[in-house]
C-alpha cells in the first residue's frame, strides 16, 4: 500500500507540472495542445544538460529554457499573429518528436548514455511519520515542486490582481481590454511560464523518473496532462487530486502487470481517459472552461 | 479552375514544402549529415522504382482517407485530431468481422462487409465526439484527443484478449481470411484507388451539394448559419462522423491490404499526419490527393534514407511541423510584407 502511494505520487508528479502549466495558459484563454512536445523537449535538453555538466539541477534549468523557447515560438504563431492554436500546437508536437528522436540518434548513435538523476529527498521529521510518511516525504523533489507549484498558482489566481487579470483575459479577452488589460502581453506571459512547467515535468521523466532519455518518451503524458485540466475543473487543488488519480491508474497497471493479475490492463489504462470524457459529458456548462478559451483576440479597427 | 489560378494557389503549399525540406537540410548538416545524398536517398526511396512507387502509394493511401476526413470536419468547423483513433477503430471493426464473427462467409460478401464494418467502427468513434459536442458542448479537440487513447487501449485489450490470434504466440490478431482481403496488383491493393475516388466524392459532397453547402456555411459562422435555420450541433455531428468513416476505412484497408492482421502500433501517426495532408492542401479535397502522396513519399523514402545515408527517419516528424508552421505562417508574412503596418486576419 505505501508503496502504492509513493509509486502513484511519483507518476503523478510530471503530469501535475505540466498540467498546472497548462491552467494557466487555459486560464488567460489558449489552449495549448502542444505540452506533449513542450515536455519531451524538455525531457531532451535536461538529458542533454545533465550529461554534459553532470548536473541534474543544471540540467532541469536546460529543460525548462527549452520547453520555454518552444514556448516562444508557440506564442509567436498562436498568440502574436493569432495563428490557429490547434494547428500550431499539432505542428510543435510533430516538430519536437521528429527534432529529439533525430538529436538523440545523432549525437548518441550507440544509444544514449545514463544521466545523473535528481536525487530524493526525506524531509527531514516528516519522513520519519508512521504510515505514509515515507512514500508522502521521501520524495522525488519533484513531488514537492508539484506541490508548491499548486500551492502558489492557487494563491496567484485568488488573491494578486495580476491573477484576476489573467482569468479575466480568459473569460472574455473584450471586456479585460477595455478594461486597460493588455491581453496579448498577459496571454504571452501564461504561454511561456506554462511552456517552462512543462519543461520541468519532462525534466522530471528523463532526470528521475528513469535516467536517459529515450524517443518519444512522453508517450502521450502532455495529452494526458490537458485531461488532468479538465478532470480537475480548472482549479489548482482538483488537478492536484486529478493528477494523483491518475498516477495511482498507471501505478496500479505497474502493480498488476508485474504481478501478472489476469486484469487486462490496458482497462486500467484507458479508464481515466473514460472518466475525463464522463466528467466532460457531465458537467454542467460553467464546468467547461474559460469562456474565450482557444479563442484568438483581435481588437476591432478603429 | 484556370491554370494560372492553380498554379498560384499551389505556389503557398510548394514554397512551404521547399522551405521545410531546405530547413531540414541545414538541420542535418548542423548535425553532421551529408543532406544532398540523404535528400537523394529519400526521393529515390520514394520514386526510384516500381517498388518504391508501390511503398509510396501504399503510405499515401491511409493519409489520403484520414487527410480527406480531417480536410472535410475542418471545413465545417469541427477540430477533429481524432483520425488515429478512428483509424484503429475501423481497424478493430474490420478484424472482428473477418477474423471472429463471419471468418468463412465467402468473399463477395466478407470483403465488401470487412470494409464497410471498419467505416461504421470509424464513425461511430468520432460520432461519441459529435454526439458530445451537440449535447453537451464539450469541446471536440479535447475528447478526441482521449477517444485516440481509448481506441489504442481498446485494440491493445482486444489483441491481448478476444481477438488474439488462436495459437496465443503474440499480441496479434489471426490473419484475416482470404475472402476478406483487398483485391490487389502485387502489394498495391483496391484501396488505393477507392481513396482516389473518394477525393473526388468528397469534392463533389463540398462544393456541390446542398449538405456540403450547410456544412461550409457552419464552418464559416456558426452563428449565421443558425440564423439561416441550419443546426450547427447537427452538421458537426453529420461530417465528423463522415470523417470518422473515412479514417475507419484507412484502417480496415490497412489490416485487409497491407498488414493483413491487427496489432498495435498498427499506424505509425497516419491520423496526426492526416492534419498536416489536410492543412497542406488547404482542406481542398481535390488538393488532398497530393499532399497524400507528398508526404506518403516522405513516410516511405524516409525508411530508404535510413537505411542508405544513416539519417533516422523520424527527421519526417520535423518536415511535417515545418511544412504546417512555414505554410500557415506565409499568408500571413506575406501580407505583412505586402502592407506593413496592417495586422492581418487569422490564418488559415
Amino acid at each position: 500500500m505505501e508503496a502504492l502511494l509513493d509509486s502513484a505520487l511519483r507518476l503523478a508528479a510530471p503530469l501535475l507540472l505540466a498540467a498546472l502549466g497548462e491552467l494557466l495558459v487555459e486560464r488567460a484563454g489558449v489552449l495549448n495542445i502542444g505540452v506533449e512536445g513542450m515536455m519531451l523537449t524538455g525531457a531532451f535538453a535536461a538529458f542533454l544538460a545533465a550529461v554534459a555538466t553532470g548536473s541534474p539541477v543544471f540540467g532541469v534549468a536546460a529543460g525548462a529554457a527549452a520547453a520555454g523557447a518552444l514556448g516562444a515560438v508557440f506564442a509567436f504563431f498562436a498568440v502574436l499573429w493569432r495563428i490557429d492554436q490547434i494547428v500550431v500546437g499539432t505542428a510543435i508536437n510533430l516538430l519536437a518528436l521528429g527534432a529529439t528522436g533525430l538529436g538523440i540518434r545523432a549525437l548518441y548513435p550507440g544509444g544514449a548514455p545514463t544521466a545523473p538523476t535528481v536525487p530524493d529527498l526525506a524531509l527531514p521529521g516528516l519522513a520519519t511519520l508512521p504510515i505514509f510518511g515515507r512514500s508522502v516525504f521521501a520524495q522525488t523533489p519533484f513531488v514537492y515542486g508539484g506541490a508548491l507549484a499548486a500551492t502558489a498558482i492557487a494563491l496567484f489566481l485568488r488573491g494578486t490582481r495580476l491573477g484576476l487579470r489573467l482569468r479575466a483575459v480568459g473569460e472574455s479577452a473584450r471586456a479585460a481590454d477595455a478594461e486597460g488589460v493588455n491581453v496579448t502581453a498577459l496571454r504571452i506571459c501564461a504561454v511561456l511560464c506554462g511552456a517552462i512547467l512543462a519543461g520541468v515535468a519532462g525534466a522530471n521523466l528523463s532526470l528521475a523518473q528513469s535516467n536517459s532519455f529515450t524517443e518519444g518518451m512522453t508517450a502521450g503524458r502532455g495529452f494526458i496532462a490537458l485531461a488532468v485540466v479538465i478532470f480537475g475543473g480548472w482549479q489548482p487543488g482538483g488537478i492536484a487530486l486529478a493528477a494523483i488519480f491518475f498516477g495511482s491508474a498507471s501505478a496500479l497497471q505497474f502493480r498488476l502487470q508485474a504481478g501478472g493479475v489476469a486484469i487486462p490492463y490496458p482497462l486500467f489504462l484507458m479508464f481515466p481517459y473514460l472518466v475525463t470524457l464522463a466528467v466532460l459529458a457531465f458537467a454542467t456548462r460553467r464546468r467547461l472552461g474559460p469562456g474565450d478559451l482557444a479563442r484568438p483576440y483581435e481588437r476591432e479597427a478603429g | 479552375m484556370t491554370p494560372r489560378a492553380a498554379a498560384s494557389t499551389a505556389l503557398g503549399p510548394v514554397l512551404s514544402v521547399l522551405l521545410a525540406l531546405g530547413m531540414l537540410s541545414l538541420a542535418l548538416f548542423v548535425l553532421g549529415y551529408a543532406p544532398l545524398p540523404a535528400l537523394s536517398a529519400l526521393t529515390s526511396g520514394a520514386f526510384g522504382s516500381g517498388a518504391a512507387w508501390t511503398a509510396t502509394l501504399l503510405k499515401a493511401s491511409p493519409l489520403l482517407f484520414t487527410g480527406l476526413g480531417v480536410a472535410l470536419s475542418f471545413r465545417c468547423g469541427v477540430w477533429n485530431i481524432g483520425a488515429e483513433g478512428q483509424l484503429y477503430a475501423g481497424a478493430l471493426a474490420a478484424t472482428a468481422v473477418a477474423t471472429r464473427l463471419l471468418p468463412r462467409a465467402p468473399a463477395l460478401v466478407l470483403a465488401p462487409l470487412t470494409t464497410l464494418s471498419g467505416a461504421a467502427g470509424g464513425a461511430l468513434l468520432a460520432a461519441i465526439a459529435g454526439g458530445l459536442r451537440a449535447a453537451r458542448g464539450v469541446s471536440e479537440v479535447i475528447s478526441t484527443i482521449l477517444l485516440n487513447f481509448v481506441a489504442i487501449q481498446f485494440v491493445a485489450l482486444a489483441v491481448h484478449g478476444p481477438l488474439q490470434e488462436t495459437s496465443r504466440a503474440y499480441p496479434q490478431s489471426d490473419a484475416l481470411p482470404g475472402a476478406a482481403l483487398l483485391p490487389a496488383v502485387g502489394r498495391l491493393h483496391v484501396g488505393v484507388a477507392i481513396a482516389v475516388a473518394l477525393a473526388f466524392g468528397v469534392h463533389l459532397l463540398i462544393s456541390r451539394t446542398s449538405l456540403g453547402f450547410r456544412m461550409r456555411a457552419v464552418g464559416l459562422s456558426p452563428t449565421a448559419a443558425r440564423f439561416a435555420g441550419i443546426s450547427p450541433e447537427r452538421h458537426a455531428l453529420v461530417s465528423i462522423a463522415i470523417a470518422g468513416a473515412l479514417a475507419g476505412l484507412a484502417g480496415a484497408f490497412e489490416v485487409a491490404g497491407v498488414t493483413e492482421r491487427l496489432y498495435e502500433g498498427l499506424s505509425p501517426g497516419y491520423g496526426y499526419t492526416a492534419i498536416a495532408v489536410a492543412l497542406l492542401a488547404r482542406l481542398n479535397p481535390l488538393a488532398v490527393v497530393p499532399a497524400a502522396l507528398f508526404f506518403g513519399a516522405l513516410e516511405a523514402g524516409a525508411g530508404a534514407m535510413q537505411r542508405t545515408a544513416g539519417v533516422p527517419s523520424v527527421v519526417t516528424q520535423i518536415v511535417q511541423g515545418l511544412v504546417i508552421l512555414v505554410f500557415v505562417a506565409i499568408p500571413f508574412a506575406g501580407r505583412r510584407a505586402l502592407v506593413p503596418g496592417t495586422p492581418g486576419d487569422a490564418a488559415p
